[in-house]
């Protein structure tokens, strides 16, 4: 009985196979091969820069394989190598090279020109070379996240004795701001993601990315709170929670540093010097939001510690990732992921807060869940500027 | 510059030779003791012209090739000019030059467009004496010109110009992307191909040039030779030069006979003074040597 059952569940998929198989040969998909010219799509992942050379990365996330005709560099043609074949395949990757004499600070327009006559364009908004990968370069990346990620969470975690002091109905007050400085920060990431998702090879289906990315990371946290959150003991839930919001911060910190990593090795260091500073400030907010839930409780400095590092030190994983390889794809995804943490977090401390009965608490809620979000936007106006 | 050769061989058309070919038609003897010169063009579509090494142009051409051939007739002959539309759009033949409005190839005057499979002979004496161009002259204008469609047409004075090496050069450029601005600029249609493969010419023999301009989507081209100087006769129209010069400025039809000699052997640069055309193909090399091979 039970392989009859296989059998049935089976049978469609074989049925599925026949018919791809039948549409391939004797289907009338000639029609789209004769009626349309091929529809090339190349993306130039990123252009690295050393003293007289330039290095153009380049996809095909296109149908068709893709053939690189002619090089121009600033609306002239220059010479050029390519590390392959210069016909790149569906989701091919390729280096192109072009000695060219860029000058430090100047905007260079790439260009590529394939056999259709089809061009693909790159601009470099100001030339510099390409960091190399050296102790003084990781030392540099490191510093910058402890700068942006580790102290400023660590400060905002010195808000703890301010909060055990508070009564109860202002401490739902603080919890409340918590939640609405994560959701601010959720819809941040959500909004970056699908930003460098629009940067991707169509093959790479940026936005199906971020929704993976975003749904799966919360049904995992989902999961893993219902089997560690859960239970009887309300202590130990609290710092689950305040756990689970440092590493939906961390996941959250891990994208900041791959975009300032990013726009250091892309070029953007007027951008990299802002996003450092509103980094940095913005996320003074976050140690605030991460002691909120154990405020009452009497956590050991060693958990502090731990809490704060969860929570900062991705910054310095992400700046390391962002400038030494930056990956749109990689980058996409690490986003989408960092949205989904925090937004399970939403999930969990609104659960909290609908908890919390005692009678005065719904206006601070109210009144803590829109300063959260007022408080980033603000310190956010820092990033912008 | 561009990097890598273009296949003369499959393309059907080598810009070397394209210099220094004239068509002079099928010659006879009217009654009245004019001479009689019938020409031929078919105009097709499909030829996948490769303007720079690797980029191919899908061109519509008269005879299979970007520019036309170089229609040549002396002042005075009788010009007929039988047109054969091979395409799968409407097309005509526009000639610079004085002839009846029927013979104007404009759509809606005389015979107008030729629908595909169509056939018209068009019909006129050459004058005046000059460097002229013939186009199609079909709507959407810019897309028939740009795609290919014209040719250099030269009438001789009666008294023949003293003898010389004759270029024909016709500035074009071609817009690959469809954005409305060319990324292939060049004369006679390969980038760079005259770089690649210098004009041998021998020292202080006459050089005659003519150059005309048929880029589509810029106001102006120009020419600038290395080393030297030239004289003028705009539109050709006068044996008397109208300008000592080295660089002159032609727009969209526009068109002027030069006349030079080199003094020193060696290699010298002919090209657009826009440097960006310049840097975008329209580049090429003068080799003088005192035997000219």
């Amino acid at each position: 009985m039970a392989s009859k059952r296989w059998l049935f569940g089976l049978l469609p998929l074989v049925l599925l196979i026949v018919l791809v198989v039948l549409l391939f040969r004797f289907g009338p998909l000639g029609v789209f091969r004769a009626a349309f010219p091929p529809v090339e799509e190349l993306t130039i992942s990123r252009v690295t820069l050393e003293t007289g050379h330039m290095f153009i990365h380049i996809t095909n996330g296109g149908p068709e394989p893709v053939t690189i005709a002619q090089v121009l560099i600033d609306e002239a043609y220059w010479q050029f190598e390519v590390d392959r074949d210069r016909t790149i395949p569906r989701l091919g990757k390729a280096t192109i090279t072009v000695p060219y004499p860029w000058v430090e600070g100047e905007t260079h327009e790439v260009r590529l020109i394939t056999s259709t006559g089809l061009t693909f364009d790159h601009t470099i908004n100001v030339a510099t070379a390409s960091p190399r990968v050296d102790g003084r370069y990781l030392m540099t990346f490191t510093l910058l996240g402890i700068y942006v990620g580790v102290i400023p969470v660590f400060i905002g975690l010195l808000w703890l004795p301010f909060l055990r002091k508070l009564p109860d109905r202002w401490l739902a007050f603080f919890l409340s701001l918590t939640a609405g400085l994560l959701l601010f920060l959720g819809v941040d990431a959500l909004n970056e993601a699908l930003d460098t998702a629009q940067t991707l090879p169509a093959a790479y289906q940026g936005t199906s990315l971020v929704l993976l990315g975003t749904v799966i990371t919360i049904l995992l946290l989902v999961a893993v709170s219902r089997l560690f959150v859960a239970g009887g003991d309300p202590v130990r839930r609290r710092f689950a929670l305040a756990t689970l919001i440092a590493l939906g911060i961390g996941l959250h910190n891990l994208g900041e540093g791959l975009a300032i990593g990013a726009a250091y090795s892309l070029g953007e260091l007027a951008l990299g010097t802002f996003l450092v500073i509103g980094f940095t400030i913005h996320n003074t907010t976050e140690g605030l939001g991460i002691v909120a839930p154990i405020a009452k409780e009497r956590p050991r400095l060693s958990t502090l510690v731990l809490l704060g590092l969860l929570a900062g030190a991705p910054t310095i994983a992400g700046a390391w990732i962002g400038g030494l390889n930056y990956s749109p794809v990689l980058a996409t995804l690490f986003l989408a992921i960092g949205a989904g943490a925090i937004f399970q977090v939403v999930y969990e401390l609104l659960k909290l807060m609908i908890r919390d009965e005692r009678a005065p608490a719904v206006v601070y809620q109210v009144a803590g869940f829109a300063a959260g979000m007022l408080i980033m936007y603000l310190t956010g106006l820092f990033v912008a500027a | 510059m561009t990097v890598g050769e273009v296949d003369i061989a499959r393309m059907g058309y080598d810009p070397l030779r394209f210099l220094t070919n004239f068509d002079y038609g099928k010659v006879s003897k009217l009654p009245g003791g004019q001479t009689l010169r019938e020409f031929r063009l078919i105009a097709d579509e499909g030829r996948e012209v490769e303007i720079a090494p690797g980029v191919f142009f899908p061109a519509w051409t008269f005879n299979g090739t970007v520019p036309a051939p170089t229609l040549r007739a002396r002042e005075g002959d009788r010009v007929k000019v039988t047109l054969l539309n091979a395409s799968s759009h409407p097309h005509t033949i526009h000639f610079h030059g004085f002839h009846k409005a029927e013979m104007d190839g404009v759509p809606g005057i005389g015979r107008g467009d030729l629908a595909p499979g169509e056939t018209f002979t068009y019909e006129f004496d050459a004058l005046p004496f000059g460097l002229h161009l013939y186009h199609c002259h079909s709507a959407p204008l810019k897309r028939h010109i740009h795609k290919g469609l014209y040719g250099t047409f030269i009438i001789d004075p009666k008294k023949a110009r003293p003898q010389a090496r004759e270029f024909v050069m016709m500035m074009n450029a071609f817009d690959t992307n469809f954005d409305g601005e060319n990324e292939v600029y060049a004369v006679n249609t390969v980038a760079f191909h005259y770089a690649k493969h210098p004009i041998k010419v021998r020292r202080k023999e006459l050089v005659r040039i003519y150059l005309v301009n048929i880029t589509e989507f810029d106001p102006i081209n120009s020419v600038h030779i290395h080393g030297n100087f030239f004289n003028v006769y705009r539109t050709g129209t006068s044996l008397k030069p109208s300008e000592f010069t080295d660089t002159i400025m032609l727009c969209q039809a526009e068109r002027a006979i030069l006349e030079l000699r080199f003094p020193f052997a060696g290699r010298f640069m002919f090209h657009a003074h826009q440097s960006e055309f310049t840097e975008l193909g329209w580049m090429g090399i003068f080799e003088v040597s005192d035997d000219g091979v």
